[in-house]
């Protein structure tokens, strides 16, 4: 059979049409003919997938390193506590409701700080704001002695508490669905590793799913790595050590009350960025920003 | 030149619509009034029924209990052996939403509409034809509104008001009399037709034996009479019948203006214990609220549901408990509202009942319900135009519906946005509905002008990615506070008036050597008030096994209690 180095001819990439088109067509009346291979469809005419747009984050330095934050991708950032995650994630936000687009933050511990967020310039008539922290149960018919209207199948439902991770997936699952938001953002900051590492891959391919082909910003913080392959975006953030830290006197020449938390200095890596198709972990860039104290 | 010639050309046009009128009839009134909420009886024999029970007597009947041989008038009793006879009991509260119903399909068409009855309703079609099309066409287009209204009806036009009555009550379908044609085509009616629900007659039985004597049994016969003679034996009545015979009469219509009033009522038979039948019934009262307010061209930006309850026992206040005085069986019932509040105009009757749905299921009404009473109020609907390039928002429909399935999830108070109080005290916020406003294409220009530098493709290399952005600088950013919900107690040791070590009881990976310590900063608050603040705070650093975590320290200066507030991140 003279199709298979055809076939690898193809698959390299070569303009084909372009060079043989006589050659070319044969190529393709053989592959149609054979049953199995009538419904591929040549790499040649693979089409290409968009470059997505990309937004500012908010900070110069992580534009400048990633190109900003692409739209109808999953973004994470990950590190430690007071490494700087959620100062990013306070610029990006305020970012995008200057944009005056609609954003909605999926608050897991329910760990948002309105007052840093209006420092930052935060808009808030554009965020939605869903706290997961609380263990709700919904007011069960049992709850009522004289209740007799019930919904069958809640009532086993009422019986089951959820805990907040759970409750946060089905949330961003509802908001993805929904459509519309600029930037959904999934607060894993506080998430002991533990349940963090516990969310399904399928869950974050769906939402991944979700967001593809929208203009929507799926953000997620974490302390590790979470989402996987299903980030186009990983980037690893890390606050500098003590001596970094800004005060704006030294502890030995002026009394304790004068001393003030100046801010962090916040060093990051970028560890994937599927949007220039180079493979993980080729692209590492540092990255230094200085946050004052709100 | 030209306006006078616009205007010369609309006053033909009126004048040559001036003369005609239409009638919307609803033959069997009470009973099609039932099968607007019971639409599945249609097919059946069905009757309703009046008066107290052992009492009842029918009142109406639909064409197939008639043509079973059941007449209004007939005992509960002698009903009772009929079978497959559907009986009901007469719905007031149904036949007045069945009237607005009708005035509201009126209404669509002309503003002059005048209720002949509770079940005829005459419009003036002056005008309308550069709108609708020819007559029969708007006579079509009457019954077709009607019957999505959920009404079988008789329309007919015709050159005067008396006459286009008479052709509804007396035709089935639709009908057109021509001008000029109307004793003709009236002429086969019987003379019943003249004295169904007249006012001008006292004594129509009287009147009926009377021509019945003289052998008139049609319309055609009355009009054919001499007139002075029927006018020296019946007087000015006489005259008044023959003259609608003839349908020679002349009167101005008498309009009314419908209020805007939209609410629909179902009184059930037996309670309803469980939410699916309800959303069936809810359903069905929100497609005919909605076609209701579509007819009127308006939306509603605010739901009442008023569920009255079967021996209700209820602590909420947003329970509000409401005696029914006609039903003395049901003296003890209360009634459970819930109100729906949209942050838009909204005409979606699946969104109303998905909405609906789950605020009872968050809040289930705990008795067996009785009567369902829903109310719209009416607002203009939203006109908005999206720009291609407007950043994007979420549609409200969809919002709302999500909003609501996540307030199941999580809780009412745990989802909206944010409102910042005037006040220092800490956690000074309180949450609000969630409603973005419309975006603006004005404030859309400027921002765009302002942030068309931040819009970028990506480079292929992102290491030599050198941008410049206006209006953003890094100088800008603030550390974010992390709150601890609830927050943290800890055992602080202190060292020459500085918290030098914290313990956490309760977390370990919260304690350790402080490392670095800035503070304190003292703030303190209503004072004036019982609940007054007064506290320390400190900025401290922990070593920890992944790195130094910067705390936020707080000691109550009222009760003197360590707290971890928050993390710096």
């Amino acid at each position: 059979m003279s199709s298979i180095p055809l076939v690898s001819t193809a698959a390299l990439g070569r303009p084909v049409a372009a060079a043989v088109p006589a050659w070319s067509t044969l190529v393709l009346e053989r592959l149609s003919a054979m049953p199995k291979l009538a419904g591929v469809t040549p790499a040649s005419r693979l089409e290409v997938r968009a470059t997505p747009q990309m937004v500012p984050s908010g900070i110069r330095e992580i534009d400048a390193l990633t190109g900003g934050l692409p739209r109808g991708c999953l973004t994470e950032i990950c590190g430690p506590a007071s490494s700087g995650r959620t100062s990013i994630l306070l610029a990006a936000l305020a970012a995008a409701t200057q944009r005056q687009e609609v954003c909605a933050l999926v608050d897991i511990s329910d760990a948002f700080n309105p007052h840093s967020a209006a420092a930052a310039g935060v808009n808030f008539e554009k965020m939605l704001w869903v706290r997961c922290g609380h263990l709700y149960k919904p007011d069960s018919p049992q709850s009522h002695p004289s209740a007799l209207l019930r919904a069958g199948s809640v009532t086993e439902k009422n019986k089951k508490i959820e805990k907040p991770v759970e409750q946060a997936l089905r949330v961003t699952d509802l908001l993805l669905q929904s459509g519309g938001f600029g930037l959904v953002i999934i607060d894993l900051g506080d998430t002991p590793l533990k349940m963090a590492r516990r969310i399904p891959l399928t869950s974050w391919f769906r939402f991944q799913r979700a967001v593809e082909h929208t203009a929507t910003v799926l953000f997620v913080i974490s302390q590790v790595p979470c989402a996987q392959n299903c980030a186009s975006l990983l980037l690893k953030v890390s606050g500098k050590k003590l001596s970094a830290i800004g005060c704006q006197h030294s502890a030995k020449t002026s009394p304790a009350h004068s001393q003030l938390l100046d801010g962090l200095q916040v060093q990051g890596e970028l560890l994937r960025s599927r949007l220039d198709r180079k493979p993980a972990g080729s692209v590492t860039a540092a990255f230094t920003t200085k946050v004052r104290a709100g | 030149m030209n306006q006078s010639l616009n205007d010369s050309m609309s006053q033909s046009i009126i004048e040559s619509m001036s003369q005609y009128f239409a009638c919307i009839f609803v033959p069997d009134f009470p009973v099609e009034a039932l099968l607007c909420a019971e639409p599945e009886l249609r097919s059946q024999s069905l009757a309703v029924l009046e008066g107290k029970a052992p009492l009842q007597k029918v009142f109406a009947v639909n064409k197939n209990a008639r043509r079973a041989g059941v007449d209004p008038g007939m005992t509960r009793l002698q009903i009772e052996a009929c079978t497959g006879l559907v009986w009901r009991a007469r719905s007031l509260p149904q036949e007045a939403a069945a009237h607005a119903a009708l005035l509201d399909c009126a209404q669509s068409f002309s503003p002059r509409v005048e209720a002949a009855g509770c079940d005829t309703i005459v419009l003036d079609l002056a005008g309308l034809e550069p709108l609708f099309g020819p007559l029969p066409k708007i006579a079509r287009a009457l019954a077709r509104r009607a019957s999505a209204l959920g009404l079988e009806t008789c329309v007919a036009v015709a050159g005067n008001p008396d006459t286009a009555v008479l052709a509804a009550r007396g035709f089935s379908g639709v009908t057109v009399i021509p001008e000029g044609k109307e004793a003709e085509l009236l002429g086969s009616l019987p003379v019943e037709v003249l004295l169904v629900n007249s006012a001008c007659v006292q004594e129509p039985r009287q009147l009926l034996e009377t021509f019945s004597r003289w052998g008139i049994r049609k319309l055609r016969d009355l009009a054919a009479l001499p007139d002075i003679a029927l006018s020296e034996r019946l007087g000015q009545i006489g005259i008044h019948l023959q003259k609608l015979a003839r349908g020679a009469t002349s009167r101005p219509l008498v309009t009314v203006e419908p209020p805007l009033i939209f609410e629909e009522e179902i009184e059930l038979d037996y309670p309803l214990m469980l939410l699916e039948p309800l959303a069936f019934l809810l359903g069905r009262l929100l497609e005919k609220l909605c076609a209701r307010l579509a007819a009127r061209a308006l939306a509603t930006q605010e739901l009442r549901l008023c569920l009255e309850l079967q021996n209700g026992c209820f602590e909420e206040t947003s329970h509000v408990g409401m005696g029914h005085p006609s039903r003395p069986d049901r003296a003890q019932a209360r009634s459970f509202q819930r109100i729906l509040r949209l942050p838009v105009p909204l005409l979606d009757s699946r969104t109303f009942l998905k909405l609906l749905q789950l605020d009872l299921r968050a809040n289930p009404p705990g008795a067996p319900i009785v009567k369902i009473q829903l109310a719209a109020e009416p607002v203009r609907p939203r006109a908005a135009q999206n720009g291609l390039f407007l950043p994007p928002s979420p549609e409200p429909e969809k919002l709302e519906l999500t909003l609501a399935r996540i307030a199941g999830i999580v809780g009412d108070d745990k989802v909206g946005s944010l409102e910042l109080l005037d006040t220092h005290r800490p956690e000074g916020f309180r949450m609000q509905r969630f409603a973005p406003e419309p975006f603006s294409a004005q404030r859309h220009r400027d921002t765009e002008k302002n942030n068309s530098t931040f819009l970028f493709p990506i480079s292929s290399s992102s290491s030599s990615v050198s941008l410049c952005l206006c209006g953003d600088s890094s100088d800008d950013l603030v550390t974010a506070l992390r709150i601890f919900r609830p927050l943290i107690d800890v055992v602080v040791t202190m060292q020459d008036g500085k918290p030098a070590r914290i313990a956490c009881p309760k977390n370990k990976e919260m304690q350790g050597e402080i490392s670095w310590v800035a503070g304190p900063w003292r703030s303190s608050g209503d004072w004036w008030e019982q609940e007054g603040w007064a506290r320390d705070e400190w900025d401290i650093a922990v070593q920890g096994e992944t790195g130094i975590a910067l705390y936020r320290l707080v000691r109550d200066r009222l009760d003197g209690r360590w707290i971890l507030e928050g993390t710096y991140d």
